[in-house]
């Protein structure tokens, strides 16, 4: 059972027949003047207008790149607006790593620093400490995720407005297709359309209307799908339709997810000496994060294997950097026998329930190992 | 200089998990912690890098008291811990 949705999911089925139609119609490169470059630019703004409409958003404020791209272009087009203003950037401890790295190499390569902005032991960052970090001369982009990938904990994003003009950058890439975007105090956003069911290598950069965007890379200093690349049409429009029958069926399949995930919380809090991280209540709805003392992450991730759970896990161990998460590690959180649950759309609660019932066993087991 | 507890001298027990991945010190700390009377201290010296952030947690989780890091004589992060 794949409990890894977070990172890959099946392609929804509703995005599966429009992939196959659109890899026959469109093709083509879409700004061509051709008949099969019309086809192509036909859908691709169908696309675009159909992930505008989903997000409540303007077609023109929607682009179509890679994943990693729409988070370091979305987010540094916004400082390469400001850099008179200066070269700092700030974020939250637990962004994700592509904006970690996007803001060291944007400050050190503009005389300025990243200011981290801690979170609480949910994982959260305060609203104060957002603002004061921003408060001051010379504070290009603030970047703060709409949900956290590893842990589900939403921020208090577009809740309030940032000092001295400092543009918001929402990495919303784990949580769109789950959460809505917020109204407003956000310039620029970057999805991936993964986390609805979309292929995978499909990314939505959004600039809204009226905000301050220059391009950071070289090229049209305007936003452009693909940084002016040829665009992925369809794999736009698969994702386009991706989105769609997801928000469609969202209520009840979140609704089934929470009370999914509440379960596993609960039978893991059971697990004596485990850690179960993140916001009991305001957090991606399919997520859960638990860390289970005295076991090594990567011997719970292949013990729950061989019972047929795919999990992930942010221990040291498991990762190629043999550093903890750094999202654990700034919650304060256990990083050791750490396991990232993450629900596709399909998972039944008969599922869960096997899940919750191996997972004693298997810490137990490992504990009885090492003699504890 | 004072150490993390308070006063100038050494731990009531040191752990000595300098080479050891992660989580063999905190194993190591669960372990040895009960091996000193309550109100005494254990450091634990190891250069695993979750160890910074699993010494503390585990001492929220155990309800022990974590006093703070300093540094063994050849440099190497040393934990502290109160046994409560």
């Amino acid at each position: 059972m794949h409990l890894d949705a977070g990172a890959g999911a099946p392609l929804h089925p509703a995005a599966r027949e429009v992939m196959t139609a659109a890899q026959e119609r469109g093709f083509a490169d879409p700004r061509a003047l051709h008949g099969a470059g019309r086809d192509a630019r036909l859908l691709l703004d169908n696309a675009r207008e159909v992930v505008a409409e989903c997000l409540g958003l303007r077609r023109e404020e929607v682009f179509f790149t890679s994943p990693v791209d729409a988070v370091q272009r979305g987010m540094l087009g916004l400082a390469a607006a400001r850099v008179r203003v200066g070269g700092h950037v700030v974020h939250s401890a637990v962004e994700h790593a592509h904006v970690r790295h996007a803001a060291l190499w944007w400050a050190g390569s503009h005389g300025g620093e990243t200011r981290e902005v801690p979170v609480d032991l949910r994982g959260a960052v305060a609203e104060a400490d957002v603002i004061s970090h921003c408060a001051g001369a010379g504070v290009a982009v603030a970047a703060v995720q709409l949900a956290n990938h590893e842990v589900g904990t939403v921020q208090p994003v577009g809740a309030f407005p940032l000092p001295d003009g400092v543009p918001m950058f929402v990495d919303a890439s784990p949580a769109l297709g789950h959460l809505d975007l917020p109204a407003e105090h956000w310039s620029a956003a970057a999805g991936h359309a993964t986390a609805w069911g979309g292929p995978p290598g499909v990314g939505v950069m959004i600039v809204r209307r009226g905000a301050r965007w220059t391009n950071p890379f070289p090229g049209d200093p305007a936003p452009t799908d693909a940084g002016g690349g040829l665009p992925d049409v369809p794999g736009a429009l698969a994702a386009a339709a991706a989105l769609r029958a997801t928000l469609a069926e969202h209520d009840e399949v979140a609704a089934r997810q929470r009370r999914l995930v509440d379960r596993i919380r609960e039978a893991a809090a059971a697990v004596p000496d485990t850690d179960v991280v993140g916001d009991p209540r305001d957090r991606l709805p399919h997520l859960v994060t638990f860390s289970c003392l005295y076991v090594p992450g990567e011997a719970l991730v292949r013990a729950l294997d061989r019972h047929g759970f795919g999990v992930a896990s942010g221990s040291a161990c498991t990762a190629s950097t043999l550093e903890p998460s750094h999202v654990l590690a700034a919650m304060g959180a256990l990083t050791h026998g750490n396991v990232r649950v993450s629900l596709g759309r399909q998972v039944t609660e008969a599922q869960v329930e096997r899940f919750c019932a191996v997972l004693p066993g298997v810490v137990q087991d490992l504990r009885a190992e090492i003699g504890l | 200089m004072s150490n993390p507890d308070g006063r100038g001298s050494g731990p009531d027990l040191e752990l000595d998990c300098r080479g050891r991945p992660c989580p063999l010190p905190i194993i190591e700390l669960g372990r040895r912690h009960t091996d000193v009377d309550v109100g005494g201290t254990v450091a634990v010296v190891a250069d695993d890098v979750a160890a910074r952030v699993d010494v503390p947690a585990w001492c929220r989780m155990r309800g022990q008291v974590f006093l703070g890091e300093d540094a063994a004589p050849d440099g190497v992060p040393r934990y502290w811990v109160r046994r409560t």
